[in-house]
């Protein structure tokens, strides 16, 4: 997010003409919203805090002691804790460059000066409107071990590649990565197409009339034009990948099966905090995924910084 | 999206390149269009015939045609019509109160001086970065305290304010000429009447934008209503899904029937007000 400069930079309150100062006009318009981000963002998330050095629970009759570091130092010796991790890592290491150049692909497509193009990207954009819950039922029938993904895959390879996606722990989080592309490559299609179009098409012509080919005019026009958008969508996929919860809770028999194939943070996370209601923990679990997913943006820009220096 | 025409390339030119863009976009139309064809033949057959014929194109016929009997199945078993409610009810409050709060927000920091107003932006660019699931637990906490749960207004209230949605309104008001606001401040004009009657109306895109992903994200919203609601009274639709899974077998006929209902209500919302979605969405982004 690039911090837009403020054109005037003067605090000094005027006067308004009808008496009441602009600092008290300004402090009615940021009061709802203010005190709504107080207690809803601030606050809970200062407890979390307090709650991960804690043993509080939803509902116990003991009295919460303080306990140090002890949720976190047993959650990093919770193996399942890095299962979850590593599914999270597995599902972004794919989802993120792939959904990322296959939205760039259609967007070029649909960029093209062809009769049709606003009708393909009707279609590509589509499933944004479904909603995950009801995406993740769909495709939990067509995953089915008798449905229609295997009724293709026997078809093509004769019968040979028929596994059972979502009960088999090798092939579970491929079901849910196909979901997750289906559903959300439309969304990124959207944003890179709107910078595709603000590429000045000067550039296009200088660059045919010096005998650029299509290729060289991609990697030397449209990639560095587009470069921008490039990178929130890379930064915006890897952390919905971190955020990863409705596919792996809804799709498998249970949620992150099987054998925790498909368990991410986040189905980690409302495991322990609220099924087995140790909020002390799942609030640890929370600190601890509130500091990866600022590591990871954190890294990707001082990687995208260095880039463009 | 600009009315600009996109630039021409190789393959405008040449004839051949064109008849493989239009093959290789076809077959991806499929990928992406299959499943809501497949769902919406599944939920017009009977349970036993979803997965009998699963396995063929014959799945993409809606035969034996059992009309809408899935959906009154649906409609009755998942008390569909309280649960959309509680759907529009949550969702619609979300959107307009939000409107309001963060829109309200956004301009005092674009346009009125006030001592802090640099510490507010910075904070609301810091809270951006904070994703809602690390606070679903103490959020949780604080709901159980105060008897909150399984109630509409803890679906509500933490969604209003959004640091997002404010970040949007307060660069959207920055960009937007100041020579209007001070004319009418000319004319006498205080800062609440240059809000509501100027920057307001200059804002309707903006407006716009927040509202179809306000819309979009609270609609969709599955993990926190699945921690807060136990009942089906409160419920909305992602959460009430989850009667069909309790009780076996599983009829699928009557499940896809709900996903339809569930479906159709944003796809046609999408498809009448397409320009203004694709629009909202892309303006997510250029701002990054």
């Amino acid at each position: 997010m690039t911090t837009v400069a403020p054109t005037d930079a003067v605090d000094e309150p005027r006067e308004s003409p009808k008496g009441m100062s602009e600092t008290r006009v300004a402090w009615m318009f940021v009061l709802p919203g203010g005190s709504m981000l107080l207690l809803f963002i601030v606050l809970p998330f200062a407890l979390a805090i307090w709650f991960s050095l804690t043993n509080q629970r939803l509902i116990s009759p003991l009295q919460t002691r303080f306990v140090g570091l002890d949720n976190y130092m047993s959650e990093l010796a919770d193996p399942v804790f890095w299962k979850s991790l590593w599914n999270n890592f597995r599902f972004a290491a794919f989802v993120v460059p792939f959904q990322t150049v296959f939205a760039l692909a259609l967007a070029v497509m649909v960029n093209q000066r062809v009769r049709g193009r606003t009708v393909f990207r009707t279609i590509f954009f589509t499933p944004i409107t479904v909603v995950m819950a009801a995406a993740a039922t769909i495709w939990v029938l067509l995953f089915n071990v008798n449905g229609l993904v295997n009724g293709f895959f026997e078809a093509i390879t004769f019968g040979n590649f028929a596994p059972d996606w979502l009960n088999d722990p090798t092939w579970a989080m491929w079901a849910i990565i196909v979901v997750s592309v289906w559903q959300g490559v439309g969304f990124q299609m959207v944003i890179l197409l709107a910078a595709l179009q603000d590429v000045p098409s000067e550039l296009y012509e200088a660059a045919s009339i010096d005998g650029a080919d299509a290729w060289r005019q991609f990697r030397s026009i449209t990639v560095p034009g587009i470069r921008n958008a490039l990178i929130f969508v890379f930064t915006v996929t890897t952390i919905l990948a971190m955020r990863l919860f409705d596919q792996p809770t809804l799709m498998p028999r249970s949620p992150g099966g099987p054998l925790d194939s498909t368990r991410t943070t986040m189905v980690h996370m409302v495991d322990v905090g609220f099924g087995r209601q140790a909020i002390g923990r799942g609030s640890a679990i929370a600190i601890l995924f509130f500091v990866i997913v600022l590591a990871l943006t954190i890294i990707q820009r001082r990687f995208v910084r260095e880039e463009a220096g | 999206m600009s009315s600009r025409e996109p630039a021409k390339r190789a393959v405008g030119t040449n004839p051949m390149w064109r008849w493989i863009l239009y093959a290789v976009m076809s077959v991806l139309s499929v990928f992406f269009i299959f499943p809501l064809l497949y769902m919406v033949t599944s939920s017009l057959i009977p349970d036993d015939q979803v997965l009998a014929k699963s396995q063929s194109l014959e799945a993409f016929l809606p035969t034996p045609f059992i009309g809408l009997e899935n959906f009154i199945d649906a409609i009755d078993r998942a008390d569909f019509l309280r649960v959309f409610g509680n759907s529009l009810l949550i969702s619609g409050l979300i959107v307009i109160l939000g409107l309001v709060v963060n829109s309200l927000f956004g301009y005092a920091l674009a346009r009125l001086r006030f001592p802090g107003r640099r510490f507010l932006i910075g904070l609301v660019i810091a809270l951006i970065i904070i994703p809602f699931e690390a606070l679903a637990v103490p959020l949780l906490f604080m709901g159980a305290e105060v008897g909150w749960l399984d109630t509409y207004q803890i679906q509500v209230l933490p969604f209003i304010a959004s640091p997002l949605f404010i970040f949007l309104f307060y660069t959207f008001f920055l960009g937007i000429p100041r020579s209007l606001e001070e004319a009418a401040m000319i004319d006498g004009a205080g800062p609440v009447k240059v809000f509501t009657n100027v920057a307001m109306p200059l804002a309707k895109p903006a407006y716009a934008t927040v509202a179809i992903l306000g819309f979009l994200f609270s609609w969709g919203q599955f993990l926190w209503p699945s921690i807060v609601t136990r009942g089906v009274e409160v419920r909305p639709l992602p959460v009430g899904i989850g009667v069909f899974a309790t009780t076996p077998p599983i009829s699928w006929g009557d499940i896809m029937a709900y996903t339809v209902l569930m479906t159709l209500p944003l796809l046609a919302i999408f498809l009448v007000f397409q320009r203004q979605f694709v629009q909202g969405v892309a303006s997510s982004g250029v701002k990054g």
